[in-house]
């Protein structure tokens, strides 16, 4: 496959981990945070860490628009389609995750809720367009790169003039995660969470550009290296972010410039300015509240505000107290740290949002990595 | 069907209409819908008897018997319908013992206001299937259920086949060092339901491998008479089927990422959705282990059959008692093969 076979190549993946082992100082440790889910899930799925020396270690950030969703929202996604007897449009991974009282989409449907799997914001305005006489809400989740189609969706209901089509909005923003993430104590004084950089995000770099990592790579002098997903990407993305601990640089460099440029999409930056505006607070799952960090529907389009639309009833967020999602969200802690992985919590009856999505740290870790985490055949005979 | 398909050539009836309630109450309805279509297309000595059950002919050998039901949405996709998987459906269940299939029994649930021109169609299509398998349809059943309680018409069908003596072909089979083949690319039916399904514009080329395995496995077995275990990676894809074997056999796997048979454009496909090609459903693909020294013939026996031509040794058996299955990725690293969590996609056979 082209464009894709030239990123997964074995034997420029022996060269730079090859470069990597040679120019990792044997008497530092790096831990490198990857923010984004889909970070997490290329290191996995393709194996990158054994391709790492031993003193190199990734810790996972936030960066899984399913995972950071809190609890109260998606209960409030829940109840839309129950009791508002809405369609409700939702991205695929949404649908298993368990809310209160382990509610979900997927069991909201099997009661009679009529929930519908889209992949893309259009699929749902042409459900509207089939379903005149049914109110139909689009779940919008998701970081900078989802956001776009969701403003794109918004603005062609209002052209066309739906009267049956909203957005319950739940983007986010990741310049505020990760300014969050490393304010906080377990980073900047406690020393928990060791990160001595960051592989920037990919996808959403596209859309905002690689200036925004500017600030904080000055201001928490840690290094930035923007990553593409693809497993080369990352590793030539962890050798740049070595190469600047070992030089005491922190700026903000670009790997992947195939794709991301300093300023980024300004057409969709436009577009989503137009469309949305900064929520003052916005709760993250596992990093609570965080100021300016998600948005929600201008005034000018609030006809297509489900959150207007329909009346919710407010809720508290109610974590279930032995899942640790909330510190595996934040790089406290690992997701065999908890008691609940790979015993009663596992993809197929997952208890916490990191285990859902197969962008979670959870889901990657059971998925494709637990066989780093059994005992070996000879030890356990 | 391609334009030179011998299924078009088939005169269909000048049955119009839709299925009603009548059609399934024992009058006589119910007696021209079999007459018209049923009888009409799957026509065989054992259908003409008339009777409530098929007298079927004295055989030789250990009987094997497998059930499988079809609900699969769309009713008609690139490179198949409901009527032909169901035939190849269970043929290939009773292929996977190894036996030689003999007869079909096909019950079919229709839905009130079905129309009864694409019952024909499905029936058309079943009949060729099952002529060309040469595996007749010897006895059936039709229920009518109301409107809103089906969605159009499934098909449940169950296969007798006989095997040979000497042959031993089960999932427990597999021991370390045993090597594990497939017969060819993985994926394409489920990607190809995938760009039909509703709610999804996708356009591709790609068609589903349906197809009946029986004479595959009969040349694999006159090649290496000791195959230890055969299954088809259906539902779940080759990573489930895997699972299901370690488990089953109580070993481990080690697979080779870079030696799995996938299309291009299949992957391209599940690369666009996110989905792993592993995951996704097969008809008309097995996956045969054998002991080592085996392994090259039965390779090049299931090359040299037209069914087979993308065949490929994909890994070894290991010692595990925790029965994981792993794959070497196509980067250098290891990572786990997991059953997928959920239903990746809905409805697919």
């Amino acid at each position: 496959m082209k464009y894709v076979d030239e990123y997964r190549d074995q034997e420029l993946a022996k060269t730079i981990a090859g470069a990597i082992a040679t120019e990792a100082d044997p008497e530092k440790s790096y831990h490198f945070m990857e923010f984004c889910g889909g970070h997490t899930h290329a290191i996995f799925r393709y194996g990158v860490q054994d391709l790492m020396p031993e003193n190199v270690h990734f810790v996972h950030g936030p960066g899984c628009p399913v995972c950071v969703l809190p609890i109260s929202r998606l209960d409030d996604a829940v109840e839309l389609a129950e009791r508002h007897g809405v369609i409700l449009c939702t991205y695929g991974d949404m649908m298993r995750v368990p809310g209160t009282k382990h509610r979900s989409l997927i069991r909201a449907k099997a009661d009679g809720a009529d929930v519908r799997m889209v992949y893309s914001t259009l699929d749902a305005l042409k459900i509207a367009r089939e379903n005149p006489e049914r109110q139909v809400v689009f779940f919008a989740i998701g970081f900078e790169t989802t956001t776009p189609p969701t403003a794109v969706a918004i603005k062609t209901a209002q052209a066309q003039g739906f009267k049956n089509f909203s957005v319950f909005c739940n983007h986010v923003l990741t310049p505020g995660a990760i300014s969050h993430i490393l304010e906080s104590p377990e980073v900047r004084e406690l020393g928990i969470v060791k990160i001595d950089g960051f592989l920037g995000p990919s996808h959403v770099s596209s859309v905002i550009g690689s200036q925004p990592y500017e600030f904080f790579a000055e201001e928490f002098q840690k290094p930035v290296v923007i990553a593409g997903f693809e497993p080369l990407d990352v590793m030539q993305s962890v050798l740049m972010l070595i190469r600047q601990v070992n030089e005491d640089r922190h700026e903000v460099e670009n790997e992947y410039t195939r794709v991301v440029t300093e300023e980024g999409n300004l057409k969709a930056q436009a577009l989503v300015s137009e469309v949305f505006e900064l929520r003052k607070t916005f709760d993250w799952r596992g990093l609570g509240t965080v100021p300016y960090s998600a948005l929600r529907i201008r005034d000018a389009y609030a006809d297509f505000d489900a959150e207007k639309r329909f009346e919710l009833s407010v809720k508290a967020s109610r974590e279930l107290k032995s899942c640790e999602c909330p510190s595996i969200l934040r790089g406290v802690k690992k997701p065999t740290d908890c008691k609940l992985f790979g015993t009663v919590c596992t993809p197929q009856n997952p208890i916490g949002s990191c285990m859902v999505s197969s962008e979670g740290a959870c889901a990657a870790y059971w998925a494709y990595g637990r066989f780093r985490e059994l005992k070996p055949l000879e030890a356990a005979e | 069907m391609s334009a030179n398909d011998p299924r078009l050539a088939v005169t269909t009836s000048s049955v119009r209409g839709v299925v009603d309630m009548t059609h399934g109450a024992g009058g006589c309805a119910m007696a021209e819908l079999i007459r018209d279509i049923f009888q009409r297309h799957l026509a065989n000595e054992f259908l003409a008897q008339g009777n409530d059950a098929a007298l079927l002919g004295t055989v030789c050998g250990r009987l094997v018997m497998a059930t499988d039901a079809h609900v699969i949405s769309p009713l008609f996709f690139p490179g198949g319908d409901i009527g032909a998987l169901a035939v190849h459906g269970t043929i290939n269940d009773v292929a996977m013992m190894g036996a030689r299939p003999l007869w079909l029994s096909a019950s079919f649930i229709l839905e009130q206001g079905f129309p009864l021109a694409e019952l024909e169609r499905i029936v058309v299509s079943m009949a060729f299937a099952a002529r060309e398998a040469g595996v007749p349809v010897v006895t059936g059943d039709t229920k009518v259920v109301e409107k809103g309680k089906g969605d159009g018409v499934f098909i449940s069908t169950t296969g007798v086949g006989v095997l040979a003596d000497g042959t031993y072909v089960s999932g427990s089979n597999a021991r370390p060092g045993d090597a594990i083949l497939v017969s060819g690319t993985m994926g394409d039916h489920g990607v190809a339901i995938l760009s039909k399904r509703e709610h999804l514009d996708f356009e591709t080329e790609i068609t589903s491998d349906s197809q009946p395995l029986h004479d595959l496995v009969a040349a694999m077995l006159a090649a290496i008479p000791g195959i230890l275990v055969l299954r088809d990676p259906t539902r779940g894809g080759l990573s489930a089927t895997l699972n299901e074997i370690a488990q089953q056999s109580k070993v481990g796997m080690v697979i080779r990422e870079a030696a799995v048979p996938v299309k291009p454009e299949v992957a391209a496909a599940c690369e666009l959705l996110g989905l792993d090609p592993l995951n996704v459903a097969n008809e008309g693909k097995l996956i045969a282990i054998c002991t080592a020294e085996d392994a090259e013939t039965l390779l090049a026996a299931i090359r040299a059959h037209p069914k087979g031509r993308d065949a490929a040794i994909i890994g070894e058996v290991v010692a595990d008692q925790h029965a994981l299955v792993r794959m070497k990725t196509r980067l250098g690293g290891m990572r786990v093969v997991d059953w997928i969590a959920g239903e990746q996609l809905p409805r697919i056979c």
